[in-house]
């Protein structure tokens, strides 16, 4: 009864963050943002229903985000026109069946077997579609995409959709649903079989299934969250692209969950949040943007495999003991050495930037308010000189990190 | 009734031939033990009963149906069920998960998605009978991945008889297995196989003798005789071939 008190509890707290969120943070770029985040975490989500649930790395699973969207699309232009009666708070439905029906395609195509297999596969059909998006131009809209008017006169609710905050609570509600049913989904035999698929394929068609039936309709409802997910994009945007479709958001996606943490069901959401942030934020703060996100990325795959969840899954019985406190010490230590080691490389690359990207590599640049020319040998001794003292501290306080995480576990035996 | 029939099957891999045109009938309700040197194709076997390798030729029928050329999956919902010879488990999940796993298909509830697994209160007591059976019930929330390896064997078994299939097949369940475990997966094997037929490959002669009411000898891919124990303890060519090296 008290877990489910408990669990109650977090879906109602999510519910009032997701209320209360944009009262708190109202202009239009956060607005923006926040809608952003909700149609990541979705689309991350489902991504999680293929890759930690079913061990499926799909190189392509904007696909299935993408063709939602384009079908959204339509169907608000059909509802716009009145051909469709259909409400536009039940549009991303539409969305969602379009990833349903080529979900169930391509998915049977691609599940025959898992690993490399699949996830070249599912590269080739994201190349495919996206290559046919431009040859299709009545239904893809050629360069200039489609797009809609999603103020249609059709809704359930009061809202007319005219504003940021009412799209935002729209696709908050979406969000809630999505993540409560796709939750619920790891709970049923579908989902628990799934894992089961992932973890040993052999065996599990020794207990009766047919492993390819099993990632198919994994992969379908994936493609069915990955849809609604797209809808809410076309809703979000009321316009969209053939690049939907393509690398890019399939690679994001994949890096979404990966720095979440694919081995937890919560990683995702945190990944999704995160990866929007900085995408959104450190791209009006400087054009390498890419190349810190892609320096976080392998940083992550290297340290903390597990992503964003797993290390706070870790500390989750540090916490529970009371022993967070001891941790302190050694993980600002390695903050600090960490944070040494980033300033000098940033120097470094935007010293870089500046030379090779700017109009004019002469005129001076600025680093947190301090100007200085980019040729001056001043600011590349200070650059490498933070880089290798961050880098020395950085190792030394590796150690130091272990040696108080082993005390802190021997503690906690101890303790029991 | 006859529960698994061999017709002529063969195998072959590229040129070699591994299975060599065996005939085989196992009544309803028996232990049979497959017994035979290194290399003899009794794994081979197995795999080609249970639909893991297609046979190259010949037919083999279970409860009077051929299930020749059918996959896995197929053959194991008509009634089959195998354990591994290298423990064969799901490792990321609960010792429970594992038995629960099993139990899914046969009980009826497939693919859904609509249904929760904690509401399935026959599934979850199904389970929790299993796990009772097999002696891991203070182990169900460990990690399968975490147990010991006598532990993970049991779990093995576990998972095979879960489905309720009348027919089994065990491949080597004690190899590796101390004195002490022996006789207890003896035990259990013996338990949990009640009123079913029973098909087990195993190195271990006293556990062959001990559990099996016949033994196949398999040599090079075709069976030499099979008969109760002791007509087979007593058969001059199987001395020669098989348990020979073991009394000389």
């Amino acid at each position: 009864m008290k877990y489910y008190l408990q669990q109650c509890g977090i879906w109602l707290a999510a519910a009032l963050v997701c209320a209360v969120l944009p009262l708190v943070f109202s202009s239009g770029f956060a607005l923006s943002m926040l809608s952003q985040m909700g149609i990541a975490i979705i689309f991350a989500l489902s991504y999680n229903m293929l890759l930690g649930q079913g061990g499926m790395l799909s190189f392509g699973h904007a696909v299935y985000y993408g063709l939602g969207g384009f079908l959204a699309m339509h169907a608000i232009n059909m509802v716009g026109d009145g051909v469709l009666p259909l409400p536009l708070e039940l549009l991303p439905l539409a969305g969602g069946l379009g990833g349903v029906v080529a979900g169930l395609i391509f998915g049977w195509l691609s599940t025959d077997r898992a690993g490399t297999t699949f996830a070249l596969i599912s590269l080739g059909i994201g190349e495919l579609i996206a290559a046919s998006a431009l040859m299709l131009p009545s239904f893809f809209g050629g360069e200039e995409g489609i797009s809609a008017d999603r103020m249609v006169d059709t809704t359930l609710t009061g809202f007319g959709f005219g504003q940021q905050i009412e799209v935002f609570y729209l696709i908050a509600a979406w969000m809630l649903v999505c993540i409560f049913l796709m939750f619920l989904q790891t709970k049923t035999p579908l989902g628990r079989v799934a894992n089961a698929v992932r973890d040993n394929p052999e065996r599990a068609a020794f207990i009766g299934y047919n492993v390819r039936w099993v990632r198919t309709l994994q992969f379908t409802l994936a493609a069915f969250f990955a849809g609604i997910a797209g809808g809410l994009f076309a809703i979000n945007y009321e316009i969209i692209t053939a690049e939907t479709i393509g690398a890019i958001p399939s690679g994001s996606v994949l890096m979404m969950t990966y720095i979440g943490g694919v081995g937890h069901f919560f990683g995702p959401i945190l990944g999704a949040v995160l990866v929007t942030f900085m995408q959104l934020s450190l791209a009006n703060i400087t054009h390498a943007w890419l190349l810190y996100f892609g320096l976080l990325f392998v940083g992550m795959i290297l340290w903390a495999p597990n992503g964003l969840a797993g290390i706070i899954m870790l500390h989750q019985p540090v916490w529970k003991a009371g022993l967070t406190k001891r941790l302190l010490p050694a993980y600002s230590l390695i903050a600090l050495s960490s944070l040494v080691l980033f300033l000098g490389a940033m120097t470094l690359i935007e010293i870089n930037y500046h030379l090779s990207l700017s109009i004019n590599p002469d005129e001076p640049m600025s680093l947190f308010g301090i100007t200085f020319r980019a040729q001056s040998p001043l600011a590349w001794i200070v650059a490498v000189t933070l880089i290798i003292v961050g880098f020395y501290f950085f190792r030394k306080t590796q150690h130091v990190v272990r040696r108080s995480w082993n005390e802190v576990t021997q503690m906690m035996k101890g303790g029991r | 009734m006859t529960a698994l029939k061999l017709i002529d099957v063969q195998k072959s891999f590229d040129h070699s031939k591994i299975i060599n045109g065996v005939n085989l009938e196992i009544p309803k309700g028996e232990r049979h033990a497959i017994i035979g040197p290194n290399g003899a194709g009794k794994s081979t076997l197995f795999n080609l009963i249970s639909g893991f390798y297609e046979v190259s030729s010949g037919h083999i029928e279970l409860n009077g149906k051929i299930i020749t050329g059918l996959p896995p999956h197929r053959i194991n919902r008509r009634g089959l069920s195998r354990s591994f010879q290298v423990t064969n488990i799901f490792p990321k999940m609960t010792v429970f998960e594992n038995v629960r796993c099993a139990l899914l298909w046969p009980m009826g509830y497939r693919y859904s998605f609509w249904h929760l697994c904690e509401r399935l209160k026959k599934v979850n007591e199904k389970a929790e009978a299993i796990l009772e059976k097999i002696s891991l019930t203070d182990r169900r929330q460990v990690p399968a991945a975490m147990l010991a390896y006598a532990e993970q064997r049991a779990l093995e078994i576990g998972i095979t008889i879960a489905g309720d299939t009348d027919v089994i097949l065990l491949d080597e369940p004690t190899a590796g297995m101390s004195h002490s475990e022996t006789d207890r997966a003896v035990e259990l094997i013996r338990n949990v196989t009640e009123d079913k037929t029973l098909i087990v490959v195993e190195h271990d002669m006293g556990v062959v003798f001990d559990l099996a009411d016949r033994i196949s000898v398999l040599v090079y891919g075709e069976i030499i005789a099979t008969d109760v124990p002791d007509n087979i303890r007593n058969n001059l060519e199987v001395q020669e071939a098989y348990l020979g090296k073991e009394t000389a």
